[in-house]
């Protein structure tokens, strides 16, 4: 499908491409085995410009948006889903810096990303709250021109490996949802430490890890956005990274399509490539269908997103991170199969594609959570109607 | 002068489309360009950046496709020159193998041309190598002795050469494809003005033409062309290692030695060599080797490279690898076979664990006997194996050298 | 200093390919690319310049076309691109195609070091490096693996031999040929494809670089091809079957049946 890239996209995109050929493909197979983190990739990505494609220029980034930071996750995912988290992850923790940082905060940390030199990660989830992220219990507590940070952050990816973390902590207790606040939290912050590195099913060339805050005293400037904004600085950061996680499982899900296509071609069982039985093509022509179906919906998203940054898109944005990632699944599952028995196997790149999608179905709100948020707004959107 | 198509005779039938290796040939509608036809309504375009290779001269089923010539006149008095030379490429006082090849090969068109065939040798104290090169079957050899000689450097056996055949006056000059022989060939034929085919595989006489029809592969291989240099002389070409016979020796072979020695005063010498160092990792090189055994992805690791190694020792070999292996890092790019690494015509090569991707094949396609060992059995490999062995090389390969000790004693 | 970079655009040789049954070369889309030996060559231009300071040029001969060979190479980080572009130097060998680029490199001025990678894919020939540095007059240094040492007047440089390497120095100026040895060629930046697709290239004719004519293109070659023809592909063998005993041992028995152990 055409989707009239401007000349800057299309630059975008080839030079993912080729990263992710030349770059990572080679050691896509050594990460994935020993779950070391792809320093050597950051670098890459960081010399290419690609880690700053969604970040304004006067920043220091190209000053693309969610849209260009879709297709350079697209591209590298397309090899390896799991590399390319360190540049999705890390705008997962920017945009709420974009969204809400003061001048100074902006000035002080997005620079530095753009340009590579660090990493940033997003830092909500606890043991005891998940899909409720209302659960919290990790606290912050004013002490004159400090917060005191105090709590346990859980699956954090890029953890241990990113220099700024953004942790949605409880200011204020008794007042619920309204009681979180945002925060920038450095690493080497005194009272800040890494608790377990976990073992993971998928994206294991990407780091995901505690976060450990004992007694962590930040200066009161690292406040993002104002005390008892935190579930809105969550909610806000939800609505424009979601394409960004919807984007790493079209990749995923284009990647299997790709190479399933190719595979289908040259081997040959029954004295003929197994391309030519239909049983084969239906299952190519559904993985087409529905990945194309996937990339539409990102694309307008991701769009709409960078053209009115007022459109309220937690319906669109929870839409394309479903949709998209159960493609993915039921893609890179089709994909295994028209693979056979060497689809099964690690020499070859198709299983992984599948533990690596079904991240996508978890992470950023699990689809449980996308199909409420979706109903949510219907409702809300009806209601309004009526009025 | 150049190419063009014959208006009136192109059908635009696109025979010649495919045969074009640089891709420059279109079929365009005739009316776009303006040159109607009663019957046909398309033409062929050549775009820019034809060298006038030639190769869609013979596909045209017509002779729609001309290649212009200008009037072209001998640039230099042709009938001054004879005889037909050979570079005798030395190492430490040791003539190298490639240069007993260009003397077989040497012998053969001199005696065609009812020439003679002659050496010429540069070093220093080389009057045992000289003799040796006369029992190869060279009339003649220019010694050349002189200090500054004794190691290959481009500017002294630049100069040397040169003057040598600028006063002498060969027909047709041979050097080995060789680092050393690729390095000078050009600087003396670019100071001679005269014309230089690389990396030559096939050699042969037009008596009538009085011409040296050189053939070399281009693209890796996968196209073969023949060249001339009509108009220029001496006829210079690179000959690729091992492609042809060495010579026999015959003791009772008579020729004249014509000794000179230079003065390094009198030649430049702009490089300053200052210390050769042998790669201790390579037993034999794989240029020289007669049998390679190489190793690729499918060995899993560097440390199974040692299998590969003890194929190579019981059958004398070198240890050659795949890209794939060398980017891994699981041995130097010393070892590398293909496109970006070393090209190898050996008369066996063993292929083990390695798939086969084009850039590997042109490196190794033209070895007498190709033997592929892998699992895949849709590997490309097998395509161009003389011999495939589809199974676990982890397997396979230690059972050969078994079976071979067992032979070989 | 001032570097130079000689380039070519190649064919992408993967396109390259023979139909076993046509005995015809197969090219599925005419993707052109930089001669992966040239890619060293550049790399090799801007780690220096980024250690001596100083100016990186990339010089092409070529169509049109070829442009976009050097925007690549611009994309990378060198900073300007010339093109000599005629079609009065069509048909060139490699004695027109030295001839011809140095002239260009005499026309762009002062140099203190012309790099070459050490042969271009397409014609194999590794002679224009070589014959460069004859009509430059400048000394030559083929397949250098490892820049050592390099200061404003001299360079020292490992050059790769069949059975090892040689320590080699020389003066500046001077041309060296590079292999992939030397080192891992960056890929371009976003930054720079887009300082790239604005740049201004230089396009110079056989005119703008004072050429003699007769010494040019087809006037210039010495060396005419003849006759161009796809060698007869190597036919698949024989699969050798059985468990792995019986496999060593066929093949033993052919290879001992070939006379070739």
């Amino acid at each position: 499908m055409e989707y009239f890239l401007s000349e800057e996209q299309k630059m975008i995109c080839e030079l993912a491409r080729r990263i992710a050929e030349e770059k990572i493909k080679p050691v896509r197979e050594h990460y994935d085995e020993t779950e070391e983190f792809p320093w050597p990739i950051v670098e890459e990505l960081a010399k290419a410009d690609l880690c700053g494609v969604y970040i304004p220029e006067e920043y220091g980034g190209t000053g693309g948006g969610v849209f260009e930071l879709c297709l350079a996750v697209e591209e590298l995912c397309k090899i390896d889903g799991g590399i390319a988290l360190v540049l999705a992850a890390t705008a997962l923790a920017t945009f709420p810096i974009m969204l809400f940082g003061s001048d100074e905060q902006k000035k002080k940390y997005l620079p530095d990303i753009a340009a590579g030199k660090k990493l940033a990660a997003f830092a909500l989830t606890e043991p005891g709250a998940g899909s409720d992220a209302t659960a919290i219990q990790t606290t912050a507590k004013k002490e004159g021109d400090s917060y005191i940070l105090n709590g346990t952050k859980c699956f954090i990816t890029n953890g241990g490996e990113a220099q700024v973390y953004i942790v949605i902590a409880m200011t204020d207790k008794t007042k619920g949802s309204r009681g979180a606040s945002a925060f920038i939290v450095e690493k080497d912050t005194h009272g800040f430490s890494f608790g377990k590195k976990e073992k993971k099913m998928g994206i294991r060339g990407s780091a995901t890890r505690e976060l450990i805050f004992n007694e962590c005293k930040i200066p009161k400037e690292n406040l993002l956005g104002r005390e008892g904004q935190g579930f809105i600085v969550a909610l806000k950061t939800f609505d424009v990274s979601r394409p960004g996680v919807a984007a790493q499982a079209l990749g995923i899900a284009a990647g299997a399509l790709e190479d399933a296509i190719n595979y289908s071609r040259e081997r040959v069982q029954f004295g003929q490539s197994i391309s030519s039985f239909q049983a084969i093509q239906h299952l190519l022509a559904d993985m087409a269908t529905e990945v194309e179906a996937s990339r539409a919906l990102i694309y307008t998203t991701a769009r709409m997103i960078d053209k009115d940054p007022k459109i309220r898109v937690t319906k669109e944005a929870a839409m394309c991170k479903l949709f998209a990632s159960d493609v993915a699944m039921k893609v890179t599952t089709d994909a295994v199969q028209v693979y056979g028995g060497y689809g099964y196997m690690r020499e070859y790149p198709m299983e992984k594609r599948m533990r690596d999608a079904k991240i996508t179905q978890i992470y950023e709100g699990t689809n449980q959570v996308m199909r409420n948020e979706i109903a949510l707004a219907l409702i809300k959107e009806a209601a309004r109607a009526k009025k | 002068m150049g190419i063009k198509i014959v208006d009136d005779k192109c059908t635009g039938c696109s025979l010649c489309v495919k045969s074009c290796p640089f891709g420059l040939i279109k079929i365009v509608s005739r009316e776009e360009v303006g040159k109607p036809h009663p019957k046909y309504k398309k033409i062929a375009v050549i775009g820019e950046g034809c060298n006038l290779c030639g190769a869609c001269l013979e596909p045209c089923p017509l002779e729609a496709i001309l290649i212009e010539r200008e009037e072209e006149k001998p640039r230099v008095d042709i009938s001054q020159y004879k005889g037909v030379w050979v570079f005798a490429e030395q190492k430490k006082g040791e003539i190298q193998g490639v240069a007993y090849e260009l003397l077989g090969e040497g012998r053969k068109l001199a005696d065609e041309l009812g020439e003679k065939l002659s050496c010429v040798l540069l070093g220093e104290g080389m009057d045992g190598a000289a003799k040796e090169l006369i029992a190869h079957g060279a009339d003649r050899v220019y010694q050349i002795e002189g200090s500054i000689l004794k190691n290959f450097q481009d500017d002294p056996y630049t100069d040397v050469l040169s003057d040598l055949i600028q006063k002498e006056k060969p027909e047709i000059v041979l050097m080995g494809a060789t680092v050393i022989g690729r390095s000078f060939a050009s600087r003396v034929a670019a100071r001679l003005g005269t014309g230089l085919t690389a990396d030559c595989t096939e050699l042969a006489i037009d008596l009538k033409a009085r011409q040296l029809l050189q053939t070399r592969p281009a693209f890796g291989g996968n196209i073969m062309a023949t060249i001339t240099t009509p108009y220029n002389r001496p006829q210079m070409a690179t000959v690729r290692h091992k492609v042809f016979k060495k010579a026999v020796k015959q003791e009772n072979h008579q020729g004249e030695i014509i000794k000179e020695s230079v003065d390094g005063k009198n030649l430049s010498l702009r490089t300053k060599l200052l210390d050769m160092v042998q790669d201790l990792t390579q037993t034999v090189n794989l240029a020289d080797a007669d049998i390679i055994v190489s190793g690729g992805r499918g060995l899993g690791g560097p440390e199974n490279f040692n299998i590969i190694e003890e194929l190579a020792r019981t059958l004398g070999g070198a240890v050659g690898a795949s890209r794939a292996a060398v980017d891994a890092g699981w041995i130097p790019y010393s070892h590398q076979v293909g496109q970006t690494g070393r090209t190898v015509c050996p008369k066996i090569y063993i292929a083990c664990g390695i798939s086969g991707a084009i850039q590997h094949l042109v490196g190794m396609q033209s070895s007498d006997i190709i033997v592929a060992i892998n699992k895949d059995p849709n590997a490309p490999i097998f395509k161009v194996a003389t011999y495939g062995i589809e199974g676990d090389l982890f397997e396979v390969v230690p059972a050969l050298t078994k079976r071979l000790k067992e032979v070989l004693g | 200093m001032n570097f130079i970079v000689c380039i070519k655009q190649v064919p992408g040789t993967t396109d390259v390919k023979i139909d076993p049954k046509t005995n015809t070369l197969i090219r599925e889309g005419v993707e052109s690319i930089v001669n992966p030996f040239d890619s060293y060559a550049i790399e090799e231009g801007l780690r220096l310049k980024e250690r001596m300071g100083g100016k990186v040029t990339v010089i092409s001969m070529g169509p049109p076309q070829a442009e976009s060979a050097l925007r690549e190479a611009l994309s990378m980080g060198c900073d300007e691109a010339v093109l000599l572009t005629d079609r009065a130097f069509a048909g060139s060998d490699t004695l027109a195609t030295s001839y011809t680029l140095a002239c260009g490199i005499k026309k762009i001025g002062e140099f203190d070091l012309v790099i070459c990678g050490k042969q271009a894919i397409d014609g194999d020939t590794a002679q224009v490096g070589p014959g460069i540095a004859e009509k430059l007059g400048v000394p030559a240094i083929t397949y250098v693996k490892k820049i050592e040492e390099i200061d404003q007047a001299r360079i020292k440089v490992e050059r790769m031999m069949e059975e090892g390497y040689e320590v080699i120095e020389t003066n500046l100026p001077a041309l060296i040929t590079v292999v992939k040895e030397i080192n891992e060629p960056r890929l371009p930046s976003l930054k720079g494809m887009v300082r790239a697709r604005k740049a201004e290239i230089h396009m110079w004719t056989a005119s703008d670089i004072e050429c003699e004519k007769s010494k040019i293109g087809q006037a210039g070659s010495p060396t005419i091809v003849n006759k161009i023809f796809t060698p007869p592909p190597r036919k698949g063998g024989e699969v050798l079957l059985g468990d792995p005993e019986e496999q060593a041992e066929k093949l033993v028995d052919k290879l001992r049946q070939a006379k070739v152990i």
